[in-house]
């Protein structure tokens, strides 16, 4: 249980991390890299509640997708600045 | 300056709001009365060793047709609005700066697991975690990795929407024959249980899951699609 409890907390303590990282860095790469780090710290954390489902839909949507899509978003913004 | 100070005020109110909640949180010692019986009649009435899938399919499968409805939605006024300013034939994509040979071999590599961890969690929907819905956004996923690694690749815009017209269809469908020839609608007694955690087990769960996995993979690809194929501004 404390085992449980210290995993739960050391996650928490890792999403606000990544959530203040992504609010206060400079540069748009590592801040769509630490919104991806936080979806997986939460996914993490609803492994640990026993919801592997929203688990799963969190890590293929929030940390999968929308990173992949951010990135994406992002060659073209700069692509359009090269012309 | 009175902007902070109205940003930690509602810090200040959310937090308190939260605190309460937290405060007054007591863990249920038992399930509630659905929650229970959800629990105790999956295995007999649905044969899903993943009670999650049983519920959300079977007990809940208009729920999930409405939820997939609203994707398509989704995908189809992105798709008008984004039409408006859609590039000519063959001008998109082809300014693209290079995408790398790191990415290029690693989409390579990774694609042909992604494609089959998707497939993999849409047709054990019933027997292990995730299902339908998750299974499509990992088939997505994958295809917006091969955008990524080849913007001037494009796939199939009619594959796409014909994959996604004909799992929607035939998920309604399997809705109405369940009416016909079963309890209701989407009712799961459609096809025999079969040998509990069997693969083909569970009724027309895993038909479903993987129709669903396919439309929300298809949906999300259209959206993809059709963000690719709008002109520069």
């Amino acid at each position: 249980m404390t085992l449980l409890m210290l995993a739960t907390l050391l996650c928490g303590a890792g999403m606000i991390g990544a959530a203040l990282v992504a609010l206060l860095t400079r540069q748009t790469a590592t801040a769509v890299l630490a919104a991806g780090l936080l979806s997986l710290f939460a996914s993490v954390l609803f492994v640990l509640l026993a919801a592997p489902d929203v688990a799963m839909t969190e890590a293929a949507i929030g940390s999968g997708l929308t990173t992949f899509l951010f990135f994406y978003v992002l060659g073209r913004i700069r692509r359009e600045d090269k012309k | 300056m009175i902007r902070n100070a109205l940003i930690g005020l509602m810090l200040f109110i959310l937090g308190s709001a939260f605190l309460t909640l937290t405060m007054g949180f007591e863990p249920a010692t038992e399930l509630n009365r659905t929650a229970a019986y959800y629990a105790t009649h999956a295995q007999e009435e649905v044969g899903a060793q993943n009670v999650v899938t049983a519920v959300l399919i079977t007990w809940r499968g208009l729920d999930t047709l409405g939820e997939v409805t609203v994707l398509f939605l989704t995908a189809a006024i992105v798709s008008l609005v984004l039409s408006r300013s859609k590039a000519p034939k063959g001008a998109s994509g082809s300014g693209f700066l290079p995408s790398g040979e790191l990415l290029t071999t690693g989409t390579k590599m990774l694609l042909p697991l992604i494609a089959l961890l998707g497939a993999y969690v849409m047709a054990n929907g019933h027997l292990t975690p995730g299902g339908g819905f998750q299974g499509g956004a990992i088939l997505a996923s994958g295809a917006l990795l091969m955008l990524l690694a080849d913007p001037s690749r494009r796939f199939g815009h009619k594959i796409i929407h014909r994959v996604e017209s004909a799992s929607g269809l035939a998920f309604v469908g399997l809705g109405l024959l369940g009416m016909l020839f079963a309890g209701g609608f989407l009712d799961n007694k459609l096809l025999p249980l079969g040998q509990f955690g069997a693969l083909f087990s569970a009724g027309i769960i895993p038909i479903v899951s993987v129709l669903i996995g396919l439309k929300v993979g298809a949906e999300f690809a259209s959206i993809l699609e059709s963000l690719e194929e709008t002109e520069d501004a």
